[in-house]
């Protein structure tokens, strides 16, 4: 089930802070954040995220084409490199 | 002699069977559709009168998307979603389940038959 718009999008308050802080100070650097259930929010387009994946930070340049995913939507978690091929 | 919205052609049917017919249009939005057009859900296809054809017709046309338009939009959905690099996009592009289903077993439908 979808979220209550009513509550509008959630975003970690201190993910938030990090954010609004670059864009008042006009910078662009990669933000290392691990929280991945943090919803995009317009105002991180052309940012950079660097999103834990449990083992490392994958960065992810945010385009206006991901507003409303959360972030861990981008992060893989899981390694797969196929099964062995039998004879 | 129906001819809506595209190719379809279901004659001898009731209405609302008939509409399911287009892709886009299930049960329940035949059933809307009917009703927005003041026709009868019994009434068999073939029976239709020319005004009630082409008010059908005018609605589907005006007010939703069926055929081509959404076998379009649907692509375009999940080129999208494959663009963006999210999870599932990732899973579009490998051909395996979308919405968290188990792969241990079954999964056939979106990996298919796997050879010996």
């Amino acid at each position: 089930m979808a979220r209550s718009i009513k509550k509008g999008p959630f975003v970690d308050a201190h993910l938030e802070k990090k954010v609004d802080e670059m864009i008042k100070q006009n910078k662009k650097e990669v933000i290392k954040t691990w929280s991945r259930r943090s919803t995009v929010l317009p105002k991180f387009v052309e940012h950079t995220f660097a999103v834990h994946n449990g083992r490392k930070f994958i960065p992810i340049y945010i385009t206006e084409d991901m507003v409303g995913h959360k972030l861990g939507e981008f992060s893989p978690t899981r390694t797969y490199r196929g099964h062995k091929v039998s004879k | 002699m129906a001819h809506i919205a595209g190719v379809d052609i279901p004659k001898k049917k009731r209405v609302v069977i008939g509409l399911t017919y287009i892709f886009g249009i299930g049960k329940s939005l035949s059933q809307e559709i009917l009703k927005k057009a003041n026709v009868d859900e019994n009434t068999k296809v073939q029976d239709l009168t020319d005004e009630e054809e082409k008010m059908l017709r005018a609605i589907i046309q005006d007010d939703y998307e069926v055929e081509g338009d959404l076998r379009t939009k649907r692509t375009l959905d999940i080129k999208r979603l494959m663009e963006i690099g999210c999870y599932r996009g990732i899973r579009h592009k490998k051909g395996m389940p979308v919405r968290g289903q188990r792969t241990h077993t079954n999964a056939k439908t979106r990996r298919g038959r796997k050879k010996k």
